[in-house]
């Protein structure tokens, strides 16, 4: 009869679907074919776009000291981060390129007590393209008109730095008082974060950009104009464990190894100023 | 069991069948509609409105409406003839013609920021030519133009191809007994068939465009008035301050609202049967 072989059909393709459920939830929920000795646990660290060579050394070493442990990494502009953890992103750890991203969370009481510390301090840099199209040749040929000159956002720390060290430029007589002016005239992108303008520049797309010292050693096929000390912006870079962090503990345990002597010579050998104790 | 199986049986043969399909249609509705829900509610409840008269504002709106608009056009102009191209003739590498149309769409849109950059840029693969014609792509509203095109032109191919394709044949043979050339065939008898098809071509491609955001970052940068639109600002802006981000989606979401009304209307308005 043929209700009877569309109902055989559709039992049958009932009992598969229950199989296949009944496979699916049994995967998710089977043990782990290795043993460890500890339940794996997972920290999550938001740190600046800069800080991603050498976290990522931290990383691995922390997770080296701490077996089971797992440290998941989110790299972004500050501002992005920042932005994040306000909307409740679940991080334990926050690393910041500033302090103008810091504070706002420190009043909103999404910092962990006692736990927010300067790290490391950068410095900036001007980076020129390998091939160096545009023949810049001086911190005065930034206002050379028609300079394709890539800077970040100014609500990403790299980027307000940068307009900060060219007004100290500004206010020196060698460079005139129109020189910030000329030079932002020049600005062709405002990226969201440090990596986008160092690629940008190393592609040959940009003629120059401003960036940290740290990038620049990060990628060493660039050509670099130094920014003397007395125009050049230092950056304090502040690292807290965050109140809701779903692993306190272990966000503590980053954030002293981060500081400890360890954490500070990895950061110094990829270019950063360690903080003096 | 006999039993259980007579209350399948039962099952599939009474209205409760209905109540399988409503159920999944309802949860996919209630993930469309309850973000912009949320998104209009907290956009009108906070006093969006000092916010959306802010210049930067002003200025992405208008950036994204006129970059859009050219490419639409470009699209509707280049992407027609290839649509019906692809419908209606047989040629010797078809295939490959239609691998390529289709994969701007299923590329992640910074991959294909990514692509356009290392062939039109600078330093780019044909970008020594272009520079040898002192044009220079990046970092201008063209390199916007042309990003948005990349990723919403092939949503319009596909489907005004389709438009195309469903024509029956025996209307072409029809029309040539009628005494009609090719080009009154295609103007009067096969673009209006086509025309249903060829308007959500459009609505698709210029929504897309409007809401493109990671070619256009990569490959054009992002510059107030130059190369900053809507969904970029949105996005630097969700960093400044959260109330500025509401106003330009809740703008961006109205704008596509009203975009799709309207050719809604058109479609409605117009008798595409002949």
């Amino acid at each position: 009869m043929d209700i009877g072989i569309e109902v055989k059909r559709s039992s049958f393709l009932f009992s598969f679907v229950l199989i296949l459920a009944w496979l699916l939830t049994a995967c998710g929920g089977s043990a782990p074919v290795t043993q460890v000795p500890s339940t794996p646990r997972t920290l999550t660290v938001y740190a600046a776009a800069s800080l991603t060579g050498a976290f990522g050394d931290i990383g691995k070493a922390v997770e080296a000291a701490n077996p089971g442990v797992t440290v998941k990494f989110s790299f972004a502009g500050s501002q992005i981060l920042r932005t994040q953890i306000e909307q409740g992103a679940p991080a334990d750890v926050f690393a910041s390129a500033d302090y103008t991203n810091m504070d706002p969370l420190v009043s909103e009481n999404l910092v962990a007590a006692g736990v927010l510390k300067d790290f490391v301090t950068n410095l900036l840099i001007v980076i020129l393209p390998p091939q160096n199209p545009a023949n810049v040749q001086s911190l005065q040929d930034l206002a050379k008109p028609g300079l394709k000159l890539i800077l970040a956002d100014p609500s990403v720390p790299v980027g307000k730095y940068a307009r900060q060290a060219l007004t100290n430029m500004s206010n020196d007589p060698t460079f005139g008082t129109d020189f910030s002016t000329k030079v932002l005239a020049n600005v062709v992108s405002n990226e969201t974060d440090v990596k986008q303008v160092v690629s940008k520049v190393d592609l040959g797309e940009g003629d120059a950009g401003i960036v940290y010292v740290t990038d620049a050693s990060a990628t060493p096929d660039l050509k670099t104009i130094s920014i003397p000390s007395n125009y050049n912006v230092i950056a304090h870079y502040p690292i807290a464990a965050l109140a809701k962090a779903p692993n306190a503990d272990l966000a503590a345990a980053f954030v002293a190894y981060v500081l400890s002597s360890d954490g500070q010579a990895a950061l110094k050998k990829w270019g950063f100023t360690p903080v003096s104790q | 069991m006999p039993k259980l199986r007579q209350v399948i049986h039962h099952l599939y043969m009474s209205q409760y069948l209905e109540w399988t399909f409503v159920l999944p249609s309802l949860a996919l509705l209630l993930l469309f509609a309850l973000p912009i829900i949320a998104l209009i509610w907290r956009a009108g409840g906070d006093g969006l409105f000092p916010y959306i008269t802010q210049p930067s504002v002003i200025s992405a709106l208008r950036l994204s409406l006129w970059t859009s608009a050219v490419s639409v056009c470009i699209t509707i102009l280049t992407g027609t003839p290839l649509a019906f191209v692809l419908a209606r003739r047989k040629f010797t590498g078809k295939n490959w013609v239609e691998l390529i149309v289709d994969l701007p769409v299923v590329l992640p849109p910074s991959v294909a920021g990514i692509a356009l950059l290392i062939a039109f840029g600078r330093e780019g693969v044909f970008g020594g030519w272009l520079s040898v014609m002192k044009i220079s792509v990046p970092f201008t509203s063209a390199a916007v133009v042309i990003a948005q095109t990349f990723v919403s032109a092939p949503l319009f191919v596909r489907a005004a191809r389709i438009g195309f394709a469903e024509i029956d044949p025996q209307l072409r043979e029809a029309a040539y007994v009628e005494g009609s050339n090719e080009w009154q065939l295609f103007r009067h008898i096969l673009l209006p068939l086509a025309g249903r098809a060829i308007l959500s071509g459009t609505v698709l491609a210029w929504t897309r465009a409007l809401g493109e955001f990671g070619a256009t970052l990569l490959f054009a940068g992002n510059l107030e008035g130059i190369t900053q639109t809507m969904p970029l600002a949105i996005y630097l802006g969700f960093e400044q301050s959260l109330n500025i981000a509401l106003a330009l989606s809740f703008i961006l979401v109205l704008v596509t609202f009203m975009l799709l009304l309207v050719i809604r209307w058109l479609d409605k308005a117009k008798d595409w049967r002949m």
